[in-house]
């Protein structure tokens, strides 16, 4: 696989590109807070998911009524917001460190790493479409991986792809607006292709020998990971 | 999306014959146009909808439309395609077992929702079996597009478990995708969104290989 790597400024290019397609796909960033609006207008009165706090009085600006509306998805997306900071964090992290040397494999993760760090934008800009506040940048714990060499740093990425990718499929039917629906469709079939290329990569058959391990894991159809199942597996990896 | 945005804008030249396009022209292309704006759905599309009366097993006919098109170009490609390694066959066979299982599943489904599963159309692939590298190529753009045709019928999808279902396929397809892509020497995730494709511009890209 070294050859027919599309060059570094190509892969800025595209990736500028469909990141401009994403951001149309979920209202533009200029017409974020419209949407948010529109949204709310159109009365979306089945966020039963909420926890505390949903039906906080009525607000006076629209925004504020659009976050209230929109809460269900609010909190889906900076959930896929948290994982994809991670997931950026990490591959920057295994990047720096230089233990990489194999260098088609570098450049696998470079650009996977700028899929994630593309994700992250996104789904901020995202957040802000549906009237919420991006969830912070997690303080993230990597340091034990990637002293552990570009083994073990392969590895733990092609698991956490495989978390990711259930993850997103996970959050797929309870997701309210169909926006945010296609949005998250596109990454989540990004999270598949790089979970099965890093499984892949490191010589994890089809069917790996443990959870989350092989580039098709579950067979025919995928099997998806509630919000719970995945914040556990990501415990380890996360500082604060 | 204009037709140089297709998958695979050189398939996208050869006049239809014989398939149902009613079969193909569903709710995916009103969630498309719902996604990317009104003008994006043509008069003939528009206007093949208000014919159809749309709904899941729609989609589900359309998708397996595509499922059958990709399980028969890998059942007939372990067959013909001489001198396959042994890691293309493998990959071959394994992405064989589960586009017939997602044949399987659909038809399973679509009884399930009161409808008439689609038969198998007829399918000719002929100049993509004369070597490996061919086989991979077309391989390659079978698996892109069926990621797209998923991701863009499935926010037209009413029920949940449908959804999910559809979700849990295209998760595979995307996994397919970047296996073959591999094989081919290519980056497994050419972009950072995958694109959502409307029906009819699927139904473009596959029609070539469609003989009746």
């Amino acid at each position: 696989m070294a050859e027919q790597h599309e060059s570094a400024l190509a892969e800025v290019r595209d990736d500028a590109a469909s990141r401009k397609r994403f951001l149309k796909m979920i209202g533009g960033t200029g017409a974020a807070g419209a949407l948010g609006i529109l949204l709310a207008a159109c009365g979306g009165d089945d966020e039963k998911d909420s926890g505390s706090g949903a039906a906080s009085g009525t607000t006076s600006t629209a925004t504020q009524k659009a976050e209230t509306d929109n809460k269900g998805d609010i909190e889906i997306v900076n959930y896929a917001l948290t994982l994809e900071y991670l997931e950026a964090d990490f591959y920057q992290q295994a990047i720096d460190s230089g233990q990489i040397k194999d260098k088609a494999v570098g450049e696998l993760a470079t650009r996977i790493g700028a899929n994630e760090q593309a994700h992250v934008e996104a789904l901020i800009a995202a957040v802000k479409s549906l009237g919420g506040t991006p969830a912070t940048k997690p303080m993230t714990k990597f340091e034990e991986v990637i002293a552990g060499g570009p083994d073990m740093i392969l590895k733990t990425a092609a698991t956490v792809e495989n978390l990711g990718a259930a993850a997103y499929l996970g959050q797929a039917g309870r997701i309210q607006s169909k926006e945010i629906l296609a949005a998250a469709l596109s990454i989540h079939s990004v999270e598949a292709r790089h979970a099965a290329a890093l499984n892949s990569l490191v010589g994890r058959g089809f069917k790996g020998d443990a959870k989350l391990e092989g580039s098709i894991p579950d067979g025919p159809v995928a099997v998806p990971m509630s919000m719970d199942e995945v914040l556990k597996e990501v415990q380890p990896f996360i500082a604060s | 999306m204009n037709r140089s945005q297709l998958a695979a804008p050189e398939l996208a030249a050869v006049e239809i014959s014989g398939i149902s396009r009613g079969a193909f022209i569903m709710r995916g292309a009103v969630a498309a146009g719902a996604v990317y704006g009104a003008g994006a759905v043509s008069p003939f599309v528009r206007q093949a909808l208000a014919q159809e009366g749309g709904g899941d097993a729609e989609i589900l006919n359309f998708a397996l439309t595509l499922e059958y098109l990709e399980a028969t170009y890998y059942e007939r490609a372990l067959k013909q395609v001489k001198g396959l390694s042994a890691d293309t066959k493998k990959l071959a066979t394994e992405i064989r077992d589960n586009e017939m299982a997602h044949v399987e599943g659909l038809m399973v489904a679509i009884k399930d929702l009161g409808g008439t599963p689609v038969k198998a159309p007829k399918v000719d692939f002929a100049g993509a079996y004369a070597s490996e590298k061919s086989f991979l190529k077309l391989a390659v753009t079978l698996e892109d597009t069926g990621v797209s045709a998923y991701n863009g019928a499935a926010p037209g999808i009413e029920s949940k478990d449908i959804l999910a279902a559809a979700g849990g396929i295209v998760q595979v397809e995307a996994r397919h995708a970047a296996l073959v892509r591999l094989a081919r020497g290519q980056t497994p995730s050419p972009e950072a969104f995958d694109r959502a494709l409307e029906a009819e511009q699927v139904l473009e890209a596959v029609k070539p290989f469609v003989k009746s």
